[in-house]
């Protein structure tokens, strides 16, 4: 009698943005959608998303980024998880972020990015294709 | 499939912090080989020791959860927590919030946080906090410290795994008494008055202490009372080491475990037997005839479950 797998998400706010909103609504969206969702609240450094990562064997980690620095945050998350052996933990990002640093994100191993508007069922959507449901 | 098993078990054996993360997981998910491989992890437990922390919503569980383990660390233990929060019974999704209040802890190396929903298992939560304790024992952790919502049964069923229990309380809630009774007042082997900064702190502790002197319980340990400021960092020391004080009381220590072991034994068992039970009257086809029957009138659940479980015997 397996029971078919949970998958975990991460919802972290990294850096200095006290923009909580769009977490929460993604945070509600997905417990919804049947997922397990692991909210960390605001100002979390990389170390902290990280380490929660690890520890709570997430399958994706959605960094909610608005306070303009999505760039340098990313970089910075990815870096640590490739300095942890995580790098396999699959990130995805939401937030305000222009079109031209849409690129520059994936290139980083950002599966995917969400910009403002982005209905929830997007998002759960894309969650449940990318994780493989074994 | 036997072979990543066996991997993530010495992963745990070695202390890396991904393969106990790992293995939680799909010992949660109750994967093919979970048993086997908590048969592994079972001799390398027994060494910790796990407290439960309950009391109702908005008491200051987590924050307090978070300041006894940081106590706890500075103290040289390394601790595990396990937070357990409801799943929706709509979706099955869950919002695992503790570590809201735990982002202090979050990089002590000490400290490993696992959060846990309760998916609904009707009792199965129990056995799967069970595996996931022993889990974080095998892997050295010296203190576990597992914190529910003590709402509903199952949570109390949970915090009945711990070797001892705190119950959380705070002032201001009616007569104190209100938000502990049912239940919840048998298994506390210590009380805390939470954010005892607040008015009414003593109160309710004068509320507690009048309750356990109404207890027919009047051998053995009386559960002390503390109070604490989770926030302002108060009473936390005097609480650490009032749950590290071993219990003078051998012979009741013994008898509790004893009704533990036996439990487990029972639910495991009961798990077992209807798992195999279900999926042979799948199987053959003798439910959905049986479902069928009833639909038409030709029978009735009770004379179905009777004819079912004697055609069981003669098989």
């Amino acid at each position: 009698m397996n029971q078919k797998r949970k998958i975990r998400v991460l919802v972290a706010k990294p850096g200095l943005d006290g923009h909580e909103r769009g977490a929460h609504v993604v945070a509600y969206g997905l417990r919804d959608a049947g997922f397990e969702v692991i909210y960390t609240g605001l100002r979390q450094t990389t170390e902290q998303i990280v380490n929660a990562a690890i520890q709570e064997d997430v399958d994706v980690i959605g960094l909610s980024i608005l306070s303009g620095a999505h760039v340098s945050l990313t970089r910075k998350v990815m870096d640590e998880l490739k300095n942890q052996k995580a790098g396999d933990i699959m990130v995805i990002v939401g937030g305000i972020v222009p079109d031209e640093d849409i690129m520059e994100l994936k290139e980083m191993g950002v599966r995917e990015v969400f910009t403002a508007g982005t209905p929830i069922s997007a998002i759960s959507g894309f969650i449940e294709s990318a994780i493989p449901a074994d | 499939m036997k072979n990543s098993w066996d991997k993530l078990i010495q992963g745990v054996r070695k202390k890396d912090i991904r393969a106990m993360a790992r293995l939680i997981t799909r010992v949660e998910n109750r994967e093919d080989g979970w048993k086997t491989a908590m048969t592994e992890i079972y001799p390398l437990t027994g060494k910790a020791r796990v407290f439960g922390i309950t009391g109702s919503p908005g008491a200051g569980k987590s924050t307090l959860t978070s300041e006894i383990a940081k106590e706890l660390a500075d103290r040289g233990h390394t601790v595990g927590i396990i937070a357990v929060d409801p799943s929706s019974p709509f979706s099955g999704g869950a919002l695992l919030g503790d570590r809201l209040r735990m982002q202090q802890i979050f990089t002590v190396k000490e400290i490993y946080i696992r959060s846990m929903a309760t998916r609904g298992m009707l009792g199965g939560l129990c056995q799967a906090a069970r595996d996931v304790i022993r889990i974080m024992d095998a892997f050295g952790k010296d203190v576990i410290l597992i914190e529910t919502v003590g709402v509903g049964q199952d949570e109390i069923e949970i915090v009945k795994t711990a070797d001892r229990v705190m119950v959380v309380c705070i002032p201001g809630m009616g007569d104190g008494i209100q938000a502990i009774k049912a239940g919840v007042m048998e298994i506390a082997d210590l009380y805390v008055i939470n954010k005892a900064d607040k008015p009414g702190a003593d109160e309710v502790e004068a509320d507690i202490q009048a309750m356990l002197s109404l207890s027919s319980d009047v051998e053995g340990d009386v559960p002390p009372v503390l109070q604490t400021s989770a926030l302002k960092k108060q009473g936390i020391q005097q609480l650490v080491s009032a749950l590290l004080e071993n219990p003078s009381d051998t012979q009741k220590q013994k008898v509790k475990e004893e009704i533990r072991i036996r439990e487990e034994i029972l639910s495991l068992m009961e798990r077992e037997v209807f798992r195999q039970v279900r999926s042979v009257w799948e199987n053959d086809g003798s439910l959905q005839d049986s479902v069928s029957q009833v639909m038409q009138k030709t029978s009735d659940p009770y004379t179905i479950v009777k004819q079912m479980l004697l055609n069981h015997k003669n098989r």
